[in-house]
């Protein structure tokens, strides 16, 4: 590195290099250590690959003595006595050094943080120690931090060598203090206090002592504030410090931001104590319920921020036309609470349904387009739902581990998961002991041998019986349904006051009832088919979804029929609303005479002969829907819960058999039902929202509410689970029926707009063929020209089927390569396998490995050392129970292991012969001597740490 | 407790750098430290005073007082190694036990708890323990030795018999549920 300096900034660092080697001169532990360094040959030469060690060796100790030369050269004051060329040599070794011992500081500072991080606690006397030392340090003025982790005796030297260089690079980093800098050493300055920036960062991700932490955090603090200042001299010198300000700044607002954020999650306490008394997997619910309350916010964000608002706002008001006003024949009941009750009356003619909105293009000051933003936003809610219900799963992936194979390390997960540290209730604990040791007992029991069925036909039967009889079930409730909602439409011709309320709201009715009464059944039948407890709750899981998306389509179709009709009802209507004004204009160019100018028919918007509008009839199905599951939702844990607690817990008092822990006792909080009934209903609300824009309005309500309301309710009526299966990484399992709901509930909205023609005269999209025409109409208006060239290519079938056919492509390239790697995964994996399997056995069988191997070599005069296998096999098994008390020594499985895997071993030890060949054959004991003195056992690979050689005989 | 008494603006920001705790749980935490003992835990914290509460003490928060390791936990993140925790100790603690805490970090405290005998090994007397804590000694011998060689079985890839923080690391990190249950709320 060559400088060009004139001699002033020559002398000028000189003197800031000495004034640190004065410093350090009067420490004297330091120079202690610099000259232990001196002594010990450096490892550090290995980052510079040109010079061998003991130049750079050199260097470094010229570096550390230059310091007191220049000190006499100072006093003469430039004289110069030295040649240039000298100086100049130095220099540019003392900068080598400096950058070589930049370099290794990183490095030995990672690894000897490895290293202390492993050996760390309990050592406090090492760390008094290593206190003291800071403080020396500390003294010294300079700031590196540096990571001081070791606490080891090996440790120490490397320490005291890092430390030496230290001084070394302080007094290059205070020399660096001067005026003219060069580049590189700008630059390094920069590196370091970016690397500062970094350790402050990543601080609390190191396992140290609270104090340690914040000691190391002040220095790097330190460190940074005082020489960024430095590098902000030259030329970039205000904009860098504006830099810094900046990212001061940044950073300051970004905790706060955080701070902000995390004030802002609610109901952190309220799950936190259903947490401790329930465990993980109950407080699981609550959190998925806030994920979707968050969800749903953001959904009525947009609806009602891009679609309701503007239309309350700028939209012609109520009663200023015909859709928005409650017709005259209904006038008189539309205010009665049965009316409001069922949306109908004034409900159904306000902004909660799609029929309420005005065809207008623009509407307001800012020609807000509403049809459109009403059609975008219809589908925009499905595709941030689909964004963020994917990225969730994407990250719940990354974070629920590999998942390995789920047999690999069954034992392990068990001791060392299995306690959820969140458990804060004795009760909870308790069960949480039990079941704990059930598990363990079940899989040992799994382990040793795989029960086998006494009457495996019977229970075969009993599984095709139960599934008969389910299925049976589905198809009920499927006809059920269609049935009731045939029937309805059935009611609905005849006049609203003959029918009774029962008649009215069967449908829902129904509905619930068979969401209440199937999924109990469904248990009831799978007892029967005695799974285990994980299984069969997988089975009724898959049980209740497929109930639930049977009524969900059964409903859907019936209510398309409905539409159909409705459509055909609407074709007569306007067919008539047309002749009707043809009359009226015909009649009008009689009277009057006039063919032009002819104002509209007078006729007061409550009386104008209207269609049926299917939307809004849709969207009142999917509202009532969604309102009666919500009733029927909170009276079951009114009455299954709260009731049955409330019995169980005062008549205990006075009943013959204990009713706590008999028969009725209290409920338990049934997770995956929950859940389910949480992904259906949400199902729901996708379809209508589009249809009733309320409805998410509606949800955000009923989702905050039954926050509240389960809270209370699990708290106050439920008991901890006896036994808790969790379906393993189940928070991707319950997002992955949420993105299959999604696109289930997505196929009919899409298929509605895209083929059924919107109502002539009602909702945002009147007087058009299709829906989804309002976007041509917008690419042919107001966008320009090219635009509208542009997408009527993109709309090409020409270009769209190569477009699909490259995505087709893409996605069996992407399979086939997820596939290779998921090949070379399992190959990886059987190879560690294997390799583990090796050692073990090399440990395992060492020395009869080593006997056999002796016999072998001395009995084959050629010294080929692949035995054949026969020769092998008759010999090992004789063998370890020969030796098994020199297996003594050895720790855990190796001498545990015996009793079971003798054979394993014995098979596996194939790939054994292979391990001598490392091993010269060297010099032997004569004759067939078994454990020999000389070489060590062909298993103990260098380095182990095994220690000692081979027992002797 | 106006938090301008309790901390100053920097020790606060010191401390959000070194934990995963936002200003308000810090104080939050500092209160719950200062509940268990409100006569020993002087509300100024700026002078940075020398206060150790004892393991009784922390052992008795609800937060612990069921968990059959609490005793491991107290111990593992106390600075004398008895339990008896400074107010660092005690955001230490629960810092590494946040819902924020990486993987990595987690695991290796989690390797430091279940290491009983504090030898940086996992051995088999460590796993009986851990066992028998966690099943309240319903476990026969026989049982317990099997659950512990099935153990070491799985997880030991160096094969010395016990587990090294490397074998136990690589273990956990694919556990499906760790992070779930390796985590205080408070």
């Amino acid at each position: 590195m060559p400088r060009k300096r004139n001699d002033i900034a020559i002398t000028m660092d000189e003197v800031g290099m000495d004034i640190d080697a004065e410093y350090d001169s009067g420490n004297d532990v330091d120079t202690k250590r610099k000259a232990r360094g001196r002594n010990k040959p450096k490892p550090a030469a290995r980052g510079k690959k040109a010079k061998p060690a003991d130049s750079v060796d050199e260097s470094e100790e010229e570096e550390e003595e230059a310091p007191r030369k220049r000190k006499t050269r100072k006093k003469k004051q430039e004289s110069e006595e030295d040649s240039e060329e000298e100086q100049k040599g130095r220099r540019k070794r003392g900068a080598a050094a400096r950058k070589k011992a930049a370099k290794n500081d990183d490095s030995e500072e990672e690894s000897e943080e490895e290293k202390g991080n492993r050996r760390k606690g309990g050592r406090k006397g090492m760390r008094k120690k290593e206190k003291e030392e800071e403080n020396n340090k500390e003294k010294k003025g300079n700031g590196k931090a540096a990571g001081k982790g070791g606490k080891d005796k090996q440790d120490e030297k490397d320490k005291k060598k890092n430390k030496g260089k230290f001084s070394s690079s302080s007094s290059s980093a205070s020399g660096s203090e001067d005026e003219s800098l060069s580049e590189g050493e700008m630059a390094r300055l920069k590196e370091d206090v970016e690397e500062k920036k970094k350790v402050i960062a990543t601080l609390r991700n190191k396992p140290w002592r609270m104090k340690r932490r914040l000691k190391c955090l002040k220095e790097a603090q330190g460190f940074v504030e005082k020489f960024e200042g430095a590098l902000g001299k030259g030329k970039g010198r205000r904009l860098y410090a504006f830099k810094v300000m900046m990212t001061k700044k940044i950073i300051k607002f970004n905790r706060d931001f955080d701070n902000f954020k995390t004030a802002c999650i609610p109901w952190e306490s309220r799950i936190k104590e259903v947490e401790s008394h329930f465990g993980s997997s109950v407080a699981s619910y609550f959190i998925f319920l806030r994920w979707m309350y968050g969800l749903n916010l953001i959904l009525f964000g947009f609806v009602f921020g891009l679609v309701v608002i503007p239309e309350v706002l700028m939209g012609m008001p109520y009663g200023s036309l015909p859709r928005k006003t409650v017709p005259r024949e209904e006038q008189d009941s539309a205010m009665d609470f049965s009316v409001l009750f069922e949306f109908g009356g004034y409900c159904k003619y306000s902004i909660m349904f799609y029929g309420y909105y005005n065809y207008q293009r623009t509407i307001g000051l800012l020609q807000f387009r509403l049809p459109l933003s009403y059609l975008l936003v219809g589908v925009g809610i499905f595709g941030y739902s689909l964004m963020v219900v994917i990225r969730t799963m994407a990250r719940n992936a990354n974070e629920g581990g590999d998942g390995a194979e789920d047999s690999a390390f069954t034992f392990c997960w068990k001791l060392f998961t299995s306690w959820d540290y969140l458990i804060g209730n004795p009760e909870t604990a308790d069960n949480k002991f039990a079941s704990t040791t059930t598990s363990f007992k079940e899989s040992i029991v799994d382990e040793q041998e795989n029960l086998k069925d006494e009457n495996i036909h019977l229970r075969r039967f009993l599984r095709v019986l139960a599934n008969l009889l389910i299925l049976c079930c589905l198809g009920g409730s499927g006809y059920l349904i269609y049935a009731v909602v045939k029937r309805s439409q059935e009611f609905a011709k005849k006049d609203r006051n003959e029918l009774s309320w029962l008649q009215k709201n069967e449908v829902e009715i129904v509905m619930s009832l068979l969401g209440l009464v199937c999924p109990p059944l469904f248990e009831v039948i799978g007892e029967i088919e005695d799974y285990h407890p994980r299984i069969a709750l997988k089975w009724q899981l898959a049980r209740i979804f497929a109930l639930f998306l049977g009524n969900l389509y059964t409903f859907l179709f019936a209510l398309f029929d409905e539409v159909n009709a409705k459509l055909e009802r609407e074709k007569e209507i306007k067919n008539e609303t047309i002749w009707a004004l043809k009359e009226y204009y015909a009649n009008y160019t009689l009277q009057y005479n006039v063919t032009e100018n002819i104002p509209p028919p007078n006729i007061s918007p409550a009386d104008v002969i209207r269609g049926p509008c299917w939307e809004t009839e849709v969207g009142i199905e999917f509202v009532k829907l969604t309102v009666s599951d919500i009733q029927v939702t909170y009276l079951t844990i009114l009455i299954g819960d709260f009731l049955r607690a409330v019995i169980v817990r005062f008549l205990n008092y006075c009943w013959c058999w204990d009713l706590e822990a008999g028969f009725p006792s209290y409920a338990e909080f049934d997770i995956s039902g929950n859940v389910l009934g949480l992904i259906f209903n949400q199902g729901m609300i996708w379809m209508g929202a589009f249809y009733a824009p309320g409805l998410v309005g509606i949800n955000v309500l009923r989702l905050l509410s039954s926050m509240y309301y389960q809270c209370w309710a699990v708290m106050a009526c439920n008991v901890p689970h006896e036994r808790v299966f969790k379906a393993s990484r189940s928070n991707n399992f319950y997002m992955g029926l949420l993105l299959l709901v999604l696109f289930l509930s997505l196929m009919p909205v899409v298929y509605s707009i895209m083929t059924l023609p919107p109502s002539f005269d009602c909702g945002p999209f009147s007087g058009k063929n299709m829906m989804y025409e309002v976007i041509m109409e917008t690419i042919e208006k107001d966008l320009p020209s090219f635009m509208a060239d542009i997408f009527s290519y993109a709309s090409n079938p020409g270009l769209i089927i190569p477009a699909v056919l490259l995505m087709v492509l893409a996605i069996y390239y992407l399979n086939a390569v997820s596939k290779a790697y998921q090949n070379a995964n399992m190959d990886l994996k059987r190879k560690m396998q294997m390799q583990r399997d090796e050692e073990k056995n090399r440990r395992n069988n060492k020395d009869s490995t080593n006997q056999v191997m002796k016999d072998l070599e001395d009995l084959m005069p050629n010294k080929s050392l692949i035995p054949p296998p026969s020769a092998e096999e008759t010999e090992k098994p004789a063998d370890p129970p020969t030796k098994s008390p020199k297996v003594i020594g050895k720790p855990g499985a190796a001498a545990s292991g015996k009793g079971v895997h003798v054979q394993k071993e014995v098979s596996l030890a194939a790939a054994n012969p292979r391990a001598p060949v490392t091993r010269p054959p060297g010099p032997r004991a004569p004759g067939p001597l078994p454990g020999n003195v000389h070489g060590p056992a062909p298993g103990q690979g260098a380095g182990r740490g095994r220690g000692g050689p081979p027992p002797r005989r | 407790g106006n938090k301008q008494t309790i901390f100053t603006s920097q020790q606060l920001d010191a401390y959000q750098d070194c934990t995963y705790f936002t200003r308000k749980e810090i104080l939050r935490l500092f209160h719950r430290y200062r509940d268990l003992a409100p006569q020993l835990v002087p509300l100024d914290y700026t002078e940075q005073p020398d206060v150790r509460l004892p393991y009784e003490l922390i052992g008795s928060m609800p937060e612990l007082k069921d968990n059959p390791f609490r005793q491991r936990i107290a111990e593992v993140f106390s600075e004398d190694g008895k339990g008896n925790m400074t107010l660092d100790d005690f955001l230490d603690m629960f810092s590494v036990l946040s819902e924020m805490a990486p993987r990595d970090l987690k695991a290796y405290y989690a390797f430091k708890i279940y290491d009983f005998n504090n030898d940086y090994f996992i051995c088999k007397s460590d796993l009986e323990k851990t066992l028998n804590k966690l099943t309240r000694n319903e476990l026969t011998e026989d049982e317990v030795r099997m659950v512990c060689e099935k153990v070491i079985n799985e997880a030991d890839l160096d094969n010395d018999g016990r587990l090294s923080l490397e074998d136990f690391q690589n273990m956990i990190t694919r556990a499906p549920d760790f992070l779930s249950t390796f985590h205080i709320r408070i």
